[in-house]
């Protein structure tokens, strides 16, 4: 099988310091709706220097290099023991050329393992075997600060008034926009899954935070929700890293799994500006990336 | 833009109220959760003995934290190696986790500032007013470009807690901030939130 550890390092590089162009797109755009000479389009303008910057010199765009979140799809052949040890080469080798800051914790011992290598769940890697003769490696990296403020409901919510239908996930999503100020590194995007256990309910509400900036929903009742909860998060002034503002969430992203007649949960995860993901597709000999 | 160098008098401070925008250059000291965890157990509260070189590292942070500031942040830094210290991508991190700790440690050192993001609570708000001390919130996640305005690495304290976490003393020039807590008991934070509350409250009614 061959080693990808080269290009995996490559793909790491990238999504460490070249922020995706749709999400640029939309902070771009989201500049000349704040005021002029106003914190918020000050934060926003020097978030674009930033970006450039990093992009430039390749160095990090945040020194919080994150959860590196790997979702690998592989044609039938591959060895997943071989890609997963290729992958953990790779993340360590990153460190060391400072693409990535150790980030990985004992969380009992305190002790920072110093190569981003933290027994066999750091980094997240999910494997999926697919009818396909291409391979995709899928990397994204989630901050600390934007994951401290992610929050999961159990529905029936009488805090928020919210029951087990949409109109309960609607205030319950509402509640975790406003209860996470700018703390998240706003403008963020939200990843909502609705259903599947506490498990997979967060799991999900992470991995649709792979799709683009404006991806709808194909159920036009979860399309309408994702637009109508980006309007009103926006409604709520918190703006730009909590300054006040316009641009408080660039868009929102909803899942809907099955769920135990028991059970109702809903799991928002917050993503910072730094929404930092890409992808390489491995086809014979070449490798892309995107 | 006020242009502030450190150490930062009390005049200064005084003078600083939310929503000014402000270049901070001079020396300064990176700290997060384990430093303030540390200097809370260590020499404020005393409920932990110091060890290796504690003491020693004391006498030095009284000298750098006086009248100067305190950068909630975790770098990546290169030279590793060769101690050849650059920072490449220093933004700030939440400063929230840090409220139970602040003020205290404000107080103590007499620290005149802290760098964060997200804002903190009450406590360090009443910490700023008895200091006195502002909060300066910096752009979180502007990594590479606030790393550009760290002009010089002078050394590195507690490398034991890990890169992230060690204190780092570093000499920035117009680093940029905005005083979002000041020591007139001004917070932004506060502000936002009650605000952000209200209409929140309105929502949850339609």
């Amino acid at each position: 099988m061959r080693d990808l550890t080269n290009e995996i390092l490559e793909l790491i590089r990238r999504t460490s310091s070249s922020l995706p162009p749709d999400v640029e797109k939309r902070l771009r755009e989201s500049i000349e709706k704040e005021e002029p000479g106003s914190a918020a389009r000050g934060a926003l303008e020097t978030i674009m220097k930033n970006i450039e910057l990093s992009r430039a010199n390749s160095t990090p765009i945040c020194q919080d290099t994150g959860t590196p979140i790997f979702y690998v799809h592989y044609p039938v052949g591959w060895s997943t023991i071989q890609l997963k040890a290729q992958i953990r080469a790779a993340m360590a080798e990153a460190t060391k050329r400072s693409f990535m800051r150790p980030n990985a914790v004992d969380a009992i011992y305190d002790k920072n393992t110093g190569n981003n290598l933290g027994g066999d769940d750091f980094p997240y890697v999910h494997f999926e075997e697919v009818e396909s003769d291409e391979l995709t490696i899928e990397l994204m990296l989630k901050g600390g600060g934007c994951e401290n403020v992610g929050r999961q409901y159990s529905l029936p919510d009488n805090s928020v008034g919210a029951g087990r239908d949409l109109a309960g996930v609607r205030k319950v999503v509402l509640d975790a926009v406003q209860k996470a100020q700018g703390q998240g590194c706003a403008p963020g995007i939200l990843g909502v899954s609705i259903g599947g256990d506490r498990g997979s309910s967060y799991i999900k509400s992470k991995e649709v935070l792979f799709s683009e900036m404006g991806t709808r929903n194909e159920d036009p009742k979860l399309a309408e929700l994702e637009e109508q909860l980006t309007k009103e998060s926006n409604e709520m002034g918190i703006g730009p890293m909590g300054f006040g503002g316009k641009t408080t969430v660039l868009d929102t992203k909803i899942v809907g799994l099955s769920r135990l007649p028991a059970s109702y949960f809903v799991s928002v995860s917050y993503m910072c500006w730094a929404y930092r993901r890409r992808k390489m597709t491995v086809k014979g000999e070449e490798v892309t990336y995107a | 833009m006020k242009n502030i160098t450190t150490p930062i008098s009390d005049e200064a401070i005084r003078d600083l109220k939310v929503g000014d925008s402000v270049a901070l250059s001079g020396m300064m000291v990176t700290g997060r959760d384990a430093a303030h965890k540390w200097m809370i157990e260590t020499f404020i509260k005393k409920t932990r003995p110091p060890q290796d070189d504690d003491l020693q590292v004391y006498e030095e942070l009284k000298k750098l934290l006086k009248g100067s500031v305190i950068y909630h942040c975790g770098p990546v830094v290169t030279g590793l190696d060769t101690k050849d210290y650059k920072f490449i991508a220093a933004g700030p991190t939440t400063s929230i986790r840090e409220e139970p700790y602040q003020a205290d440690v404000m107080k103590h050192f007499n620290v005149k500032g802290v760098i964060g993001k997200g804002g903190m609570g009450p406590k360090t708000l009443k910490g700023c007013e008895e200091t006195p001390g502002v909060y300066f919130h910096a752009i979180g996640g502007a990594a590479s470009f606030l790393a550009q305005t760290v002009v010089k690495v002078h050394g590195v304290f507690k490398m034991d807690f890990g890169v992230p976490e060690a204190m780092w003393v570093i000499e920035v020039k117009d680093f940029p901030v905005v005083v979002t807590m000041d020591s007139h008991g001004g917070s932004q934070h506060a502000v936002i939130d009650e605000s952000s509350k209200k209409v929140l409250d309105d929502l949850l009614t339609r």
